[in-house]
């Protein structure tokens, strides 16, 4: 690979003109829009198979003989029963295309847009690389998934630009909802079963299922890397399993190339803003049924402001696998047996997947709001509108030098931004004498009686909610933040000693935030190129200092991360002083919330962001991952146990306390 | 071999006397279009007394291009009225009109008739630096009398093969790195003794056959510093001896293909040997280079119709002590000469099987509704153990190009019988006609087998959708096989280029390579900014019959233009060889 596509401090590829495309509809009728002679072209010119002869094509496949055949005589069943079984989950799992469902969403998704947003923004260049790359081969169209709403957006765009129209990777129970379910199925979604776990002929019905569609190119394939909707709007880790099955055709030479689309998608506001903070903080997710759909109707009627599409360059992955994957591996066996990916393999689709996490956040727009959150959740008690709209432009600044996208209004003055950014966002802050502060949630039976606790969490529900749109614009600071934490809690100014500091942080944050593998030291050296950029930093011969108007820059970005350092202590300090020696992993999120509210009516807690469950269980998983909490099987049960030596030096390290010793963190 | 029936056997032996008599009391026919060379090989001994006319005389400039395929009188060209035609006397397409080549080049390619990229007229001698000799060395190999030159005009003949880019070199006067001197050894035992000289003197030494080479084993490493020898093989040419009773013939391994094949057919033997380039390909690349061949359905490929070879080394002479088919101890040495490309050792003499002229020909060809059906039903074919002595599947490309070089035809019935047959093709059987494709077929045994044989893959190629499509066109495949690499040098001309590659790969994957292949040459032309998109055809000879794991090869033929920037750059389209 000559350049890593996701290195490359640079240049952001820029996304172009955005265009509004409510806008024409706003204009046009919807009818006639959604009956508009539509004629994609397609790959290679072939028409989409009809579902019909994708489930034979399946069926047919030696892949699923094979495996159905290695069932039969394992399970000593006969293979037609088996078989049968299969054809069963292909029924369940397959998409039925029908366009003239299209065309009835389309109608239906105009006014539902029209009523919600005030723009859906998409570059058109994107749109255009899109046109001709999937003419060309095979495309993947990867979505980051921040909302219900972005599941048909891509389907809408499609039919809007006369490209083909995606299948989409969805969750089962997307499937259940009565109606819905169907309605999704015949606008191309396909169904994956939450957990599939060692269930070998689902695995092989579905990943021949997807390896079909992309040979033969018969539709674009949506899917969300990430796996599932991050409730946090921070991205997150990819999930390997669909992209191991995507690829694989490559692999095997059955196709030239296969096109990688990251697609960023971003909102000025969320319309399950409230819900998602309920669910960290314990509320659980409501079921998806159609009712629940229904009742939701009138979070329509309110204001969401725009909501940007960006389309990414598409990515060959061919250019990228050259030099990193030999693919003769493949020519050695027949290649309709089930074969292990290599370690070669799984290693280069494991960065390939983070790559295109990476470019999603790179191309991700970012909103106004998602600074002003910066600026009020370092202000907890509210600040003067003035002061806010002057840290919020500061930060603007910031973020256009470290390359991030802005939709910032132009020909408008920053206090008129701010207070459109305000009123759009009046469920959760407010504006009063020339102060803006953080509003608290309403109880639903008014002020009545309102416990301790109810009151700590309907402030950190707000609280919660505004760190999710700060979130949004986090990847923006990340590496440069980073490094300033690094050089915080090392002694010394020699390079190395904060890039050992550095590579701790990424290590322990790897759960938490998203980090291609294996780069640490692009991600450091692109985050002091950065920081010397905006005159924060000076390098010298392997030695750093900030410089002298740069103490600035380097403690805003020391507070973006803060409240992520002070949950880990926090979790960390609820392990070493609090909890049992031993427990069971269900018990540790009330364990840790409970520990969070005693701090909290003692005013011990640092920040209410500790309570969100998200970041409780990164924590965990990292030092299941150092190593300082272990997993045993006790029953069906998993038992977790704490070593609290290792849990208290992680936390000096943390604090700066205690240098890392470099050679048990080089893993990264 | 052993004889079962005794009267037929000897029935058929006194035949075979009476038709070799003939043929030693034959005229030689073939003078009028065979330029003569005189034989001054001393002859040995064991040598038949008749000289054998020779169609590669040691100064090959007298009937072959130096900077293009074949023989100097032969070529494609477009005459003044701008209808393409074809040169000379030698082939049955020579002086005919191809009516529709111009307009398939120009809306192919993108190539204009008035934009043309001739190639440098003649040799520049000048440009060519002087032999390095070894004097040494040409001192002693003068006391053997073996011919040799370092005339330049010898040495650039010897310089290349036929690569595209060996031949776009010439025809820009670029001159790679060339042998200092040719030898032409006139038997084994001058080969011994040049092996000799060399290795005493430190000279290289580059066996030379029949110059039709596509591996770049001809090429000359410009870093050497040594004197390189060109040894040219072209004289050692003799069949020495023919065994009827075990069917094998001794052959001088400098013998070419079409020399082989016509001594063999005066006396009722065939090799069944065909590579394509067999007019100009030696008996000795053919080994050196593993050849494949037409019919190798019926009578294998190189590698089985070899018996004995006789290798001369730098340690030594390397052969079997024995004629034994084959033997189960040890390794065979046989395996590490064949492909050798000429690295280990000069190839003098080979014994190979032969067999007597088949009975009966037919050709034959079906048509397909796309390339799809076309694979499936080739390797149903393979799977039944039937495949015909050839049969040879072209894309729809290849099927297009194939149509362009059809001659003008004579009578106004045959262009509507063609017509017709276009017209219940595609619009009775619903063909799309640029989808379809076309298998050309060739049978070879006794009158009736051959009749049972088509007749069974003629049901299959059914099963397939497939329609037979004719003898004619079956038969004018073959015959375009031998003319078609000349006409790379007429793109050349027009700022095209091409080159063909050939490989083999296990059944499934043939439609994968065949796609991701012309992928990867649109990719490049793309990416080299070559102007006009490039045109890649595939066709597909099946797996041979007695390999255990099977296989297909399918030759990918690209074709591209280099487009129009005024300055020559080196660019696309194609080659063929053996």
């Amino acid at each position: 690979m000559e350049t890593l596509v996701w290195t490359c401090t640079e240049k952001t590829p820029e996304p172009g003109v955005f265009s509004d495309m409510l806008e024409e509809r706003r204009r046009n009728s919807d009818l006639s829009y959604a009956l508009r002679t539509y004629s994609p072209q397609p790959y290679k010119g072939h028409p989409p198979s009809s579902a019909r002869a994708l489930h034979q094509a399946v069926m047919d496949s030696q892949y699923l003989r094979y495996i159905t055949q290695e069932i039969a005589t394992e399970s000593g069943e006969p293979v037609e029963v088996i078989r049968e079984e299969a054809s069963g989950l292909l029924e369940e799992m397959a998409h039925n295309l029908q366009l003239s469902v299209i065309r009835l969403l389309g109608y239906t998704l105009s006014k539902v847009f029209k009523s919600v947003f005030r723009r859906i923004l998409v570059n058109e260049d994107g749109l255009n690389q899109l046109q001709q790359a999937i003419q060309e081969h095979p495309v993947i169209l990867m979505p980051n998934h921040r909302s219900y709403v972005d599941f048909l957006i891509l389907s809408y765009i499609m039919f809007t630009y006369d490209l083909p129209l995606p299948v989409i990777a969805a969750g089962i129970p997307l499937m259940g909802m009565k109606l819905i379910g169907e309605l999704l199925r015949r606008s191309g979604a396909f169904f994956i079963r939450r957990t599939i776990g060692a269930d070998k002929l689902y695995w092989a019905v579905l990943s021949e299922y997807v390896k079909t569609i992309v040979r033969t190119g018969s539709a674009p394939v949506e899917f969300y890397v990430e796996g599932l909707r991050s409730r946090t709007l921070k991205s997150l880790n990819p999930k390997l399993g669909m992209m191991h099955m995507v690829l694989e055709p490559f692999f095997k030479g059955e196709v030239y190339d296969i096109s990688l689309v990251p697609i960023s998608v971003s909102y000025d506001r969320l319309l399950e803003e409230s819900l998602l903070a309920h669910e960290l903080l314990g509320v659980p997710k409501p079921k998806e049924t159609t009712m629940g759909l229904l009742k939701a109707r009138k979070v329509l009627e309110d204001d969401y402001g725009s909501m940007h599409v960006c389309f990414g360059q598409p990515i060959s992955v061919r250019e990228l696998a050259k030099g990193r994957i030999s693919r003769s591996q493949y020519n050695l066996v027949p290649r309709d047996l089930p074969q292990k990916p290599s370690e070669e393999t799984q290693a280069f689709v494991n960065v390939v997947a983070h790559g295109v996490v990476r470019l999603q956040e790179r191309g991700t727009v970012l909103s106004p709001w998602s600074l002003m959150a910066h600026v009020l959740l370092q202000s907890p008690e509210g600040l003067p509108l003035v002061t806010l709209t002057q840290r919020t432009a500061w930060l603007r600044a910031l973020v256009l030098k470290f390359g991030a996208h802005l939709d910032w209004p132009a020909q408008v003055s920053d206090e008129e931004v701010m207070s459109s950014s305000i009123s759009l966002h009046r469920s959760m802050v407010c504006c009063e004498g020339g102060r803006v502060f953080l509003l608290e949630e309403q109880a639903p039976g008014g002020e009545a009686s309102v416990s301790p606790e109810e009151a700590v969490f309907r402030r950190a529900a707000v609280v919660l909610m505004c760190a999710s749109y700060r979130n949004q614009a986090l990847h923006a600071f990340m590496r440069p933040a980073l490094v300033t934490v690094a050089m915080a809690t090392t002694p010394s100014t020699r390079k190395e000693d904060v890039f050992t500091n550095f590579k701790f942080l990424q290590e322990l944050f790897s759960n938490e935030f998203v980090f291609v593998p294996g780069m640490a030291a692009q991600d450091f050296e692109e985050g002091c190129l950065l920081l010397v950029k905006c005159g924060a930093l000076q390098t010298s011969d392997q030695e750093l200092g900030v410089t002298e108007h740069g103490a600035d820059t380097t403690s805003c970005l020391r507070a973006i991360l803060q409240p992520f350092l002070q949950t880990y202590q926090v979790v960390f300090s609820h392990l070493t002083k609090d909890s049992a020696l031993v427990f069971t992993e269900r018990q540790f999120i009330p364990a840790v919330r409970s520990y969070c509210l005693k701090l909290t009516i003692a005013g011990e807690l640092p920040t209410y962001e500790a309570l969100s469950s998200d970041t409780q269980k990164n924590v965990l998983n990292a030092l299941l991952r150092m190593n300082a909490v272990t997993k045993t099987k006790v029953g069906d049960q998993s038992e977790l146990r704490v070593n609290r030596a290792a849990i208290q030096r992680i936390g000096d390290i943390l604090a700066g306390r205690i240098p890392p010793q470099s050679a048990a963190f080089s893993r990264l | 071999m052993a004889s079962n029936s005794k009267s037929s056997e000897r029935q058929r032996i006194a035949q075979q006397r009476l038709r070799i008599i003939a043929g030693h009391l034959r005229k030689q026919e073939e003078a009028d279009h065979i330029e003569i060379a005189a034989q001054d090989c001393k002859a040995e001994s064991s040598r038949t007394d008749t000289a054998k006319p020779n169609s590669v005389p040691k100064r090959r400039q007298e009937i072959m291009k130096w900077n293009g395929w074949g023989y100097s009188d032969s070529k494609f060209l477009f005459n003044k009225k701008g209808q393409a035609e074809f040169s000379g006397k030698r082939y049955r397409l020579s002086g005919l009109i191809l009516p529709s080549l111009k307009e398939w080049f120009e809306g192919t390619f993108g190539a204009n008739l008035q934009h043309k990229s001739p190639a440098a007229t003649a040799l520049n001698a000048a440009a060519i630096p002087p032999p390095n000799l070894s004097e040494s060395f040409v001192e002693e190999l003068k006391a053997t009398d073996i011919p040799f030159s370092h005339d330049t005009e010898d040495r650039v003949y010897r310089s290349h093969g036929h690569c595209l880019h060996e031949i776009f070199g010439l025809r820009e006067g670029q001159y790679g790195r060339c042998p200092d001197m040719v030898v032409w050894p006139n038997c084994h035992n001058d080969v011994v003794k040049i092996v000799e000289l060399a290795c005493k003197h430190n000279v290289c030494l580059m066996p030379y056959g029949g110059g039709t080479s596509v591996s770049s084993a001809l090429e000359c490493p410009p870093e050497e510093t040594r004197s390189i020898v060109s040894l040219d093989t072209s004289q050692m040419n003799q069949i020495l001896w023919i065994d009827e009773k075990n069917l094998t013939a001794h052959v001088e391994a400098g013998i070419i293909g079409q020399d082989l094949e016509r001594l063999l057919n005066e006396r009722g033997y065939c090799t069944g040997h065909e590579p394509d380039s067999m007019e100009f390909s030696s008996l000795g690349g053919w080994v050196a280079t593993r050849a494949s061949g037409m019919k190798k359905n019926i009578y294998g490929n190189i590698e089985d119709l070899v018996v004995h070879i006789k290798m001369v080394t730098p340690r030594g002479v390397i052969e079997k002590s024995c004629q034994g088919p084959r033997m189960s101890t040890g390794p065979d040495v046989h395996h590490f000469i064949l492909g050798s490309e000429g690295t280990l050792g000069v190839v003098t003499e080979v014994t190979m099987k032969i067999r007597p002229v088949p009975e009966y020909q037919k050709y034959g060809s079906v048509v397909f509704p796309n390339f799809q059906q076309g694979v499936a039903c080739l390797r149903e074919v393979a799977k039944q153990r039937c495949a015909p002595a050839s049969i040879r599947l072209m894309d729809n490309e290849q099927f297009q190009f194939g149509h362009a070089l059809k001659p003008q035809v004579s009578s106004m019935f045959t262009s509507f019988l063609d017509g017709l047959k276009k017209f219940y093709i595609t619009k009775f059987k619903g063909f799309d006609p640029h989808q379809l494709c076309v298998a050309t077929l060739l049978f070879e045994g006794d009158r009736e087998k051959v009749l049972q044989h088509e007749k069974q893959v003629y049901d299959i190629a059914a099963k397939f959708g497939g329609l037979a499509a004719g003898e004619d066109n079956g038969q004018r495949g073959y015959m375009l096989t031998f003319v078609i690499a000349y006409l790379r040098d007429l793109g050349m001309d027009y700022y095209v280029m091409g080159e063909s590659f050939e490989t083999s790969v296990p059944w499934d994957r043939v439609l994968d390579l065949c796609r991701n292949v012309k992928e990867r040459i649109v990719r490049e032309c793309k990416e080299k900014g070559v102007q006009f998109p490039p045109l890649s055809t595939c066709s597909m000879p099946p797996e041979r019959r007695s390999l255990p794991m099977e296989e297909a090869c399918p030759t990918t033929t690209e074709l591209g233009n280099s487009g129009r920037s005024g300055c020559k750059t080196p660019s696309p389209v194609w080659a063929w060889a053996c």
